[in-house]
């Protein structure tokens, strides 16, 4: 049989998950790890970021609204997902996850954003005019409330969101971890470093993301890019990046010590047919490159120009390496047989439900609602219409 | 009170997240069937549904209850644990009124169903590939399905 080497059960033959299952935890892995750059700002006071703390929200909210689609897309009947709310069932770990999404979208996220710019929502509610001033005045809740003392309640809540929104991305992404890991039945997935090892590829993921559109906006936008800001992050990233691969060669380590029945079939098929996507693509180009290229920067003094460019090329290939890893996770996990003495293929599709194009249009489409975001809620300092609360201005 | 005036927005805010839960209570009060996990994680009534649907499947005793001569060659056989309507189709309808005639089942797609030869098939279950083993010919030329062993005397 084409495709097949060895021995294969029959329901093993072709791959279950797809593309899109691929895409589902790489693009919530960009949320989470995007609400955490944000946290940094809000939570841990690391103000060299604040240029990115609202970019790095409206990114998180893009991404999150994009999330379930692939799941929709590879289930088909999208009506059926509500069922999840309407009838929980609270011993599927897939059902729950729809509460978790729901509790990120509604009670952290939105809100957050929903409390930072409310300022300049009542701002704007006042200075345009058509759909859009209705947009911002039913937005405004009907409260034109901007006083000092409002604004600084919405300061203080919006920190108890923040801090209570750090375990709840992590519980997000963790909770993505945790649906591979748990399933006992296969040795590439069942892992209890994986909810962790996700956790942290998320941040990776999102803090590169994040980075990458700052400087790519700055430019359209032919404004200078604050140096200071994208060294601090990319110092963040570097550090994330080194704990990242520390716990995936912890695992690696773990695993051939261990050395299970499975051990000869997993490592085969590392050898052969993940060998580019694995060892070359996440190891080499899209985790070591990077770290050594951002190393770099730690340790030398390069000009701004370089910098940009190295930044440039290692976010893009941080993103790349963690697009990887999750393919590797997803589709590595179906290349085996139960048996271990037998791999299939996976062949990608090219224009149906769950082929290449789609996950192409998945990936743009979340720029594009950022696109919108970012035009009815400039995250640029310097729009911003509220005035800083005379408690933070002290600080 | 000048507390609860500045922070009247996030009073509004709540307002909305009430007013979306009790939308949510109250549009699944409605789209929830009231039989729902009365015996488990499904609709309760769906059991009766689905026992008040027609039957198709005679089964194998009414089949034996005319056919007894045909349950006596099968019984003798390979095929003796086949279900008679595994192979011939649900026959409920032939049951109720013998004079509608079920036809034959076509041969040529059906034993291979089960005997082409697959490496998932365990090794000592008879299995060919069709085309070297008969070349065309119907396998019951020589098989008789009720007891397909040859040396039982070939096809009748």
């Amino acid at each position: 049989m084409p495709g097949v080497e060895g021995f294969m059960y029959p329901n093993e033959i072709s791959l279950y998950w797809s593309v899109l299952i691929v895409l589902y935890p790489f693009i919530t892995g960009l949320v989470a790890g995007a609400f955490i750059l944000a946290s940094l700002e809000r939570v841990f006071r690391v103000e060299a970021v604040r240029p990115t703390y609202r970019l790095a929200l409206l990114t998180a909210l893009a991404f999150l609204l994009v999330a379930p689609l692939p799941l929709q897309l590879h289930l088909g009947h999208p009506e059926r997902s509500l069922e999840m709310y309407m009838t929980p069932h609270r011993t599927s770990a897939m059902a729950m996850f729809g509460f978790v999404y729901l509790w990120y979208l509604m009670a952290v996220l939105t809100v957050e954003i929903w409390l930072d710019y409310r300022a300049d929502i009542v701002a704007l509610s006042n200075s345009t005019t058509g759909w859009r001033r209705w947009l911002y005045r039913i937005l405004t809740l009907g409260s034109q409330n901007v006083s000092e003392r409002a604004l600084h309640i919405d300061e203080r809540v919006g920190w108890l969101i923040t801090l209570i929104g750090i375990p709840s991305a992590f519980l997000l992404h963790g909770y993505v971890g945790f649906i591979f890991g748990s399933i006992k039945a296969n040795p590439w997935w069942s892992s209890p470093l994986m909810p962790v090892v996700f956790i942290f590829s998320a941040m990776v993921s999102g803090i590169a993301a994040v980075m990458l559109l700052y400087m790519v906006l700055m430019r359209l936008r032919r404004q200078p890019i604050d140096m200071s800001c994208v060294d601090t992050i990319a110092q963040y990233l570097l550090y994330i990046f080194i704990i990242d691969f520390s716990l995936e060669m912890l695992d690696l380590i773990h695993r051939i010590y261990e050395a299970d029945e499975s051990f000869r079939s997993l490592d085969f098929m590392v050898h052969t047919r993940l060998w580019l996507s694995q060892v070359v693509l996440q190891i080499c180009i899209g985790t070591l490159t990077p770290i050594l290229l951002l190393f770099l920067v730690q340790v030398t003094k390069l000009s701004v120009p370089v910098r940009k460019r190295i930044y440039v090329v290692s976010g893009s290939l941080a993103l790349i390496g963690i697009f990887a890893m999750r393919w590797n996770v997803v589709i590595g996990g179906q290349l085996f047989s139960k048996s271990f003495l037998g791999y299939t293929t996976y062949k990608m599709a090219l224009a149906t439900r769950e082929g290449l194009l789609v996950s192409i249009a998945l990936t743009i489409l979340p720029l594009v609602i950022l696109w919108v975001l970012v035009k009815l809620l400039p995250p640029w300092p310097e729009k911003r219409h509220a005035p800083l609360p005379a408690a933070l201005a002290a600080d | 009170m000048k507390l609860f005036k500045d922070a009247g927005h996030l009073f509004r805010l709540a307002g909305v997240f009430l007013l979306g839960t009790l939308s949510f209570l109250a549009i699944r009060a409605f789209v929830v069937p009231h039989s729902f996990g009365q015996y488990g994680h499904y609709r309760g009534a769906a059991i009766a549904e689905i026992a008040a649907h027609p039957v198709h499947f005679a089964g194998h005793q009414t089949c034996e209850t005319c056919h007894s001569d045909i349950a006596q060659t099968k019984s003798a056989g390979k095929h003796a644990q086949v279900n008679c309507e595994a192979c011939h189709g649900p026959l409920a309808k032939h049951a109720d009124d013998p004079s509608i005639d079920p036809g034959k089942p076509d041969v040529a797609v059906l034993c291979v169903r089960c005997h082409s030869a697959s490496a998932a098939r365990p090794k000592d279950f008879p299995q060919v590939d069709a085309d070297q083993h008969s070349g065309g010919i119907p396998c019951t030329t020589c098989h008789q399905p009720h007891n397909p062993v040859i040396a039982a005397g070939g096809a009748k």
